[in-house]
């Protein structure tokens, strides 16, 4: 299994460890109710160094970024970064990504120069897919082994690293980044995005900057009297779905489009071709048959991923990506791909467990 | 982790304890709890069922997954504990707070008393999960 630089560092606090995506990953620390609950309403750092990063810069850099993801990055300035994802001729998901544009003197030689940030899980995958597909002469390098990733969220997360670094985290708008000196380390990258919706930054440095970042925010933090916790990939789901965000493997794959998942507002159809677009463009017109819902589990029991879906009469309408108990609503809540005539808020459907059939019903996105 | 030495386990992370003659409660041990995080749900539809050994008698939710209980010997299940139940408005979180105690699961009656002997004891499992 891979490591990150802090697998160590987890396990000595005795973390309940996880393969996730061939890493040896922190689930938890204490208990993923605790854990979430620090990250809505204090502060939590998460390891998210098994995420990939690729950068691509020079000429061609923009044109095949354009090509294979759906979002405008055009529209990009430098210092800004947007959501994305990458589609198939078929307009089904190669994975979704954050697409950066680094600022001067921020390994861009001199040339405009993207960073891209993917899933774990398909770091691979992208690389052949980007690569194949770069007839423009861009170059492109891939700093996943090299580059740890940090996860700083939570209402008192700024406040709790300010100290470490001379810029103003306040200041610094959702979805911008900038490079600065961080906690004694040179050239760290402090990006206002995050999975959560709790607020907070993300901080990429070289692997080995990452160890002595981990400790000097939680020095910083206990400081300023702020209860930094560490949170494993387990609070990371239960936050990530109550806000509704997509986890790709779960919510979305390479046989469901943006269209379906709910994700039109990065999908730009105006901005020129980009692989799967005529599809994407015609499925538009079209309508989709299928649309990605939340709904509410009238029940304790929670609704998990592939449990299909059916209509009053017992017929399958469609199937459970992600469930959970909601540890802030104290609820069970999930997302699901059905047909469109049930996709309106307030239907009510049938989850089955295989045994029992739970009652659900359509809630708008996000949960929280 | 706390193991009590009264107690018998299965490798399936179930305890048993005999109260008096062929009468026991059973429960699931403080590993399997640490390991399963927060309950969310506790199902036993097997009351007044007569089952064998290493039969499902029920199943627990936990937030990131389910898994089945197992009986650690043969006998009939006599109660549910009704303090897990949530359809009554009870907290299956009791399990981890308390899973000797006030998280026991059901309550049987033994049919073969002879299988107790081929359970393990406090020492057999601490060295099993630990």
């Amino acid at each position: 299994m891979k490591t990150t630089p802090l697998t160590d560092i987890h396990i000595a606090l005795g973390a309940k460890m996880t393969d996730f995506a061939g890493y040896n990953m922190p689930i938890s620390y204490t208990s993923l109710k605790e854990e979430h609950l620090a990250v809505r309403q204090e502060a939590g750092i998460f390891d998210v160094s098994h995420m990939g990063e690729f950068v691509i810069r020079g000429k061609g850099a923009l044109d095949l970024i354009q090509k294979v993801t759906t979002n405008d990055a055009s529209k990009l300035k430098l210092g800004q970064a947007q959501y994305s994802c990458m589609t198939n001729a078929n307009g089904g998901i190669v994975d979704d990504l954050l697409v950066y544009r680094l600022p001067e003197n921020m390994m861009t030689n001199g040339e405009d120069a993207y960073m891209l940030v993917v899933n774990a899980s398909n770091i691979e995958k992208d690389w052949n897919w980007i690569s194949q597909h770069n007839t423009f002469g861009a170059e492109m390098i891939n700093i996943s082994a090299q580059t740890g990733l940090l996860a700083i969220q939570g209402p008192k997360a700024i406040a709790a690293i300010q100290s470490l670094c001379t810029i103003d985290l306040q200041q610094l708008r959702y979805y911008t980044f900038a490079k600065s000196d961080f906690a004694g380390q040179d050239n760290i990258l402090i990006s206002a995005t995050g999975y959560t919706g709790a607020g907070g930054v993300e901080i990429y440095g070289r692997n080995e900057q990452i160890v002595s970042i981990w400790h000097e925010v939680f020095n910083a933090a206990k400081k300023v009297g702020i209860d930094l916790k560490p949170i494993g990939l387990g609070a990371r789901d239960t936050l990530r779905l109550e806000k509704g965000y997509c986890l790709y493997g779960n919510d979305l794959n390479d046989t469901t489009t943006p269209l379906e998942a709910g994700l039109g507002w990065i999908t730009k159809l105006q901005k020129g071709n980009f692989i799967g677009s005529d599809v994407l463009i015609k499925q538009k017109e079209e309508g989709v048959t299928r649309k990605l819902v939340g709904f509410v589990v009238n029940d304790r029991r929670v609704a998990r991923h592939d449990y299909l879906i059916e209509n009053e009469q017992g017929e399958e309408i469609g199937k459970v990506t992600s469930g959970t108990l909601s540890p802030s609503l104290d609820q069970p809540i999930g997302t699901g791909y059905v047909h469109t005539p049930y996709a309106q808020e307030g239907t009510s459907f049938f989850v089955s467990t295989g045994r029992k059939k739970l009652e659900a019903k359509v809630v708008k996105l996000p949960f929280l | 982790m706390n193991f009590p030495a009264d107690l018998k386990y299965t490798k399936e992370h179930e305890w048993i304890r005999v109260i008096e003659g062929n009468i026991a409660y059973v429960g699931i041990t403080d590993f399997a709890q640490s390991e399963l995080d927060e309950l969310v749900y506790v199902e036993v539809e097997t009351i007044g069922e007569t089952l064998a050994k290493d039969e499902v008698f029920g199943t627990v939710e936990a937030v990131k997954t389910t898994s089945d209980l197992f009986m650690p010997v043969s006998g009939k299940v006599l109660e549910f504990n009704p303090r897990l139940d949530e359809s009554d408005g009870d907290d299956p979180t009791l399990v981890n707070a308390d899973p000797y105690g006030d998280g026991w699961i059901i309550k049987i009656e033994m049919t073969d008393l002879t299988e107790l002997e081929e359970l393990m004891d406090a020492e057999a499992y601490s060295n099993l999960v630990e």
